[in-house]
């Protein structure tokens, strides 16, 4: 039930548009929670959003990917500019709960006012944990975030859709990733558009380095854009500045070579996808519900075969087909 | 010989510290690893690998010291206090720091509130360093100061002082905590990130080597990580494996090994599990002898010496039936004395609550005395020398502290598992599983998870008066005034160069406070300089 | 279910945190989703990640003996920032007349040294679902 605004007191939706941390924190919730009326308040904000700049930073774990999330965002934040941040770890598959520490990092950046640090849990959804994500990031932006930063643990498929979700993605990697390079050889320029090996005052620093370049820009043709392998101490603030032009160099690559709007057009298209899916699927179960477990019986008991029972559901529901 | 003997390797440790199950019901001479060459491979009291102690004679030549480390709001308080141990007799003083001077904000900061003068003495100039000295001969007592990330700073107020008074350096003695790492993984006292934070101790390490012969520079500290909930093989692989690491730093600034090596000393906790305990400690001399033997090629016989305090476990008292403290502070302490320590701090029965008052320090130094003179405990060298189930344990603890020194060998060493945070996990994990035994009753807390009486602490806690920190306010504000401004922004401007470079920081660090700039003024340059360092939370 | 956020901290400059650890580890795996803020919190860094993160609760380990000031001070930034449906909790060593006092002040429940985590994962499920934030209009 949607509650009715009183003569008065202003709704959380009007708090969010002045600027109120409470009722964007609020928001978020509810996005991320998929309550009621999440849509409506997504449909109402689009609007607002579109001028925040995403930066996606993923890596294994222990690669001081928080600790670099804080040393960008500080820079921001100094240039006056506003800062969210949200921080995605996972979800105890046994326990169902979660230890979300990587505001301990980012204290450089909470002790001013300008950043606001979220931290997500996975909840083990697989599929709508990406666009979960997505969404928060949109109501960040349509709050008036100028620097987004999207922090993902690990470098499997949730982590990558997550990452695809930003207009610019980092991966961080240490010094002791040479192997694990090796074996994903293939897959690194899908995942990120700048490589960071972060602890770089550790052994073998350079030839990590020089490895990943090798892989990433071996068969670069002309005109596209050199993946650049930057060793960084984001402890000790070595390495950022260099890190912060390039990320500017990418932005005014990926403008003129109109990168954005593809990845933008390709997210759009995904999300829409993604939301229809999601959508038809909801549809089905609620409508079909009875025909859906009857059809389960039938075909545990082998009386039917699967891709009949599929075409017999979607024939119950003339909508559907 | 019997495969149960052996450890696995980081499962849950069986035995250990009290966790899991239980001893074998009899330990017999085939528990104890090649028992016919036992005496051979224990050694004799004095003699490598110094298992028996490193004395051949022990207490009957010398009693363990008795410090007992105390901590008074302000430098005026606590001067009358040492004056008054010294005309006690007392040879030693253990100086404890409040915390915002152990972590570098002057008492007039905005993070000092609150705590100003309660852990320890506050000191923050030059001036409070003159008051907190005043009238002790340092030529003639050895000062210990629990202080770590300024360690740097409070050793150069202490030179600074001394030389205001012409003493010479190299007549000063003492110890300065000074091991950061342990504050890393288990104490939190931090400012800087590790590789500052190193350079620092190291630069205390070469002005030693030249000024300041008959100092300590480092205590290292396997107690802190204990508290934090470790087990016992744990404190001593952990303490081993930093130890290692202030080791290369040293060398890696140009000291020679027998150069510095007698000068380092230990710090372990004397815990609950009494028979593992003094295991521990037979079984770190051996550690510790091999390490500076095999490893670092050491020659003197005092470089394969190890020399610790131990003090009582605090995390062992309870705030449920108080007096039961008194009881477990003399069972610990007795291991460390059957264990060979050197020096030894007993915990006061209600420091579960708050700081010791008058009486209950008292009765915690007679715990050591009955000990000392009245058991006939020190009548004779490592009497448990030669138990099996002793013996036994003390094989087995060296050989699990070996088997992490290796696995944090192949990690990159004790600072890079800082920045992993492979020990906080470890010690994260030892602490959560022994919590999980005492919630299902499988480890057992007298008074606390049975024997329970209902006795809900009620009472007043000390509290430190608040005037503390408006005095120091105050001074601080006067000495602002006084100073020449000019000359401290020049001073803080050579700082700033100093830490962008790589060289030792003592002499511009000495320099500063030397011209009136304050401890807090020093580390705001360096935070700036080094950016301040979050901890690895890793769960 | 749903998911109950409560957000650990530490204040002060003190740094023993093996209790707050343990707590964290527990609340986890009792299936809580825990952020935990680390060492030297002040009150305004607290209440600021609790209004961003939008937990349930808060619970703060107090072992400095400064419970009396930390805890009022965290419930008026609360109450200043239109969160005080958020529940504060905590731990630390507070005598009986201290818990009682802050408890009228509209603390939670204290837990003493030797607490059972059992207890705090009991109370906070018996807690939370009667802490309600007020009702308010969306649109």
């Amino acid at each position: 039930m949607t509650i009715r605004s009183r003569p008065g007191s202003p709704t959380v939706l009007e708090r969010f548009k002045k600027k109120d941390e409470v009722a964007l924190a609020r928001l978020i919730s509810l996005v991320e929670n998929r309550e009621k009326d999440y849509e409506k308040i997504l449909a109402g904000l689009f609007s607002l959003s579109g001028q925040a700049f995403r930066i996606g930073v993923t890596g294994p774990p222990g690669a001081g990917k928080s600790t670099l999330v804080d040393k960008l965002a500080s820079h921001y934040l100094n240039q006056k500019k506003s800062v969210g941040i949200v921080a995605v770890d996972p979800t105890s598959p046994f326990t169902g709960g979660a230890l979300l520490g990587d505001r301990i990092r980012m204290q450089g950046t909470s002790e001013r006012k300008a950043a606001f640090i979220r931290s997500m849990a996975t909840r083990g959804s697989q599929g709508g944990l990406a666009a979960a994500t997505g969404d928060v990031a949109l109501v960040l932006d349509a709050f008036g975030k100028d620097y987004i930063f999207l922090e993902t643990v690990g470098v499997g498929q949730v982590e990558l859709d997550i990452a695809s979700q930003a207009d610019v993605t980092l991966l961080v990697l240490v010094p002791e990733s040479g192997d694990s390079i090796q074996a994903m050889k293939a897959g690194l320029m899908e995942i990120a558009d700048i490589f960071v090996v972060n602890k770089a005052d550790r052994e073998g620093s350079r030839k990590t380095v020089a490895e990943l370049d090798m892989v990433l820009n071996f068969k670069r043709k002309k005109g596209e854009w050199r993946y650049p392998v930057l060793p960084t101490e984001a402890v000790n603030n070595v390495g950022i500045d260099v890190l912060l032009d390039t990320m500017d160099e990418y932005r005014k690559f990926a403008a003129e070579h109109h990168l954005f709007e593809k990845k933008r057009r390709e997210q759009i298209k995904a999300s829409l996808l993604g939301m229809v899916e999601r959508k038809i699927r909801n549809r089905a179960e609620a409508a079909l519900k009875v025909e859906l477990e009857t059809l389960v019986e039938k075909v545990w008991k082998r009386e039917v075969d699967p891709y009949s029972a599929v075409e017999e559901l979607l024939a119950a529901d003339g909508q559907l087909r | 010989m019997k495969k149960a003997a052996k450890a696995k390797p980081h499962s849950p440790r069986v035995e250990s510290s009290g966790l899991t199950r239980g001893p074998k019901i009899v330990h017999t001479a085939r528990d104890v690893k090649n028992f016919k060459a036992l005496e051979k491979r224990v050694g004799k009291p004095g003699d490598f690998p110094f298992t028996r102690g490193i004395y051949p004679d022990m207490y009957r030549g010398r009693l363990w010291t008795m410090r007992q480390y105390a901590g008074y709001g302000t430098a005026k308080e606590s001067n009358e206090r040492y004056r008054y141990l010294l005309s006690q007799g007392v040879t030693g003083l253990s100086v404890a720091f409040d915390l915002p001077t152990q972590i570098g904000y002057d008492s007039d900061s905005p993070f000092a509130a609150g705590e100003v003068g309660k852990t320890g003495v506050a000191i923050c100039s030059i001036e409070d360093m003159e008051l907190l000295f005043d009238g002790i001969p340092l030529e003639k007592v050895s000062v210990s100061m629990t202080i770590n990330a300024t360690a740097i700073i409070l050793l150069a107020l202490y030179v600074a002082v001394a030389k205001k008074r012409r003493i010479p350096l190299s007549q000063l003695s003492g110890t300065v905590q000074n091991d950061i790492l342990k504050e890393f993984i288990a104490r939190g006292t931090y400012i800087f990130p590790p590789k500052p934070s190193m350079r620092l101790v190291t630069s205390i390490f070469q002005y030693a080597k030249d000024y300041l012969p008959k100092w300590n520079t480092i205590s290292i500290s396997g107690y802190h990580i204990r508290e934090a909930g470790s087990t016992a093989a744990q404190e001593l692989a952990f303490t081993f494996a930093d130890a290692i690491e202030y080791v290369r730093a040293a060398l890696s600034v140009g000291l020679k090994i027998d150069e510095f090596a007698p000068r380092l000393s230990f710090f372990f906790n004397a815990h609950q599990d009494f028979f593992e305990e003094v295991a521990k400690f037979r079984a770190a001399r051996r550690i510790w002898a091999r390490i500076m033997k095999e490893k670092f090629k050491a020659r003197k016989p005092d470089s394969l010496k190890l020399r610790f305090h131990a003090q009582t476990a605090g995390s062992s008292l309870t705030a449920q039936q108080l007096e039961v403290n008194i009881v477990r502070t003399a069972l610990e302490a007795l291991s460390a004395v059957l264990g060979g320590t050197q020096s030894l701090h007993t915990n006061a029965y209600d420091e579960a609550l708050a700081l010791p008052t008058e009486k209950s320090a008292q009765l915690a130094l007679r715990t050591q005395q009955v000990i000392a003179h009245e058991t006939g405990a020190p009548a004779t060298v490592d009497p448990l020398g030669g138990s099996y189930y002793v013996e036994h344990l003390t094989d087995r603890l060296e050989e699990e502290s070996w088997e992490y020194l290796n696995k944090i060998e192949k990690m990159g060493g004790a600072a890079a598992c800082v920045e992993t945070g492979f020990f906080q996990r470890e010690i994260q994990q030892s602490a959560y599983e022994y919590q999980k035994q005492v919630e299902t009753g499988q480890k057992i807390v007298v008074g606390v998870n049975k024997f329970v009486e209902n006795d809900r602490f009620s009472g007043k806690i000390l509290k430190v008066d608040p005037k503390v920190r408006e005095d120091q306010i105050a001074r601080l504000a006067q000495l602002r005034q006084r100073r020449n401004g000019e000359m401290v922004q020049r001073k803080l401007g050579d700082l700033r160069k100093t830490a962008q470079g790589t060289e030792g920081m003592f002499p511009v660090i000495l320099d500063c406070v030397e011209n009136n700039v304050t401890l807090g003024e020093i580390c705001a340059v360096l935070r700036e300089e080094w950016g301040e360092y979050r901890g690895a939370v890793v769960l | 279910m749903k998911k109950y956020r409560i957000l650990l901290a530490k204040p002060g400059l003190d740094g023993h945190d093996r209790g707050v650890k343990v707590i964290a580890a527990a609340l986890r795996d009792a299936g809580f989703e825990v952020i935990y803020t680390g060492l030297r919190q002040t009150p305004e860094m607290i209440v600021e990640a609790a209004v961003q993160e939008d937990v349930n609760a808060i619970g703060m380990s107090i072992l400095s003996g400064a419970h009396m000031t930390l805890f009022p001070e965290v419930l008026e930034l609360l109450k200043k920032r239109n969160s005080s449906h958020i529940l504060l909790f905590g731990g630390g060593i507070i005598p009986k007349e201290e818990m009682d006092e802050l408890e009228r002040l509209g603390v939670g429940k204290l837990f003493g040294p030797g607490s059972s985590v059992n207890d705090i994962i009991y109370y906070l499920k018996k807690a939370l679902p009667g802490q309600k934030r007020k009702e308010e209009a969306l649109f």
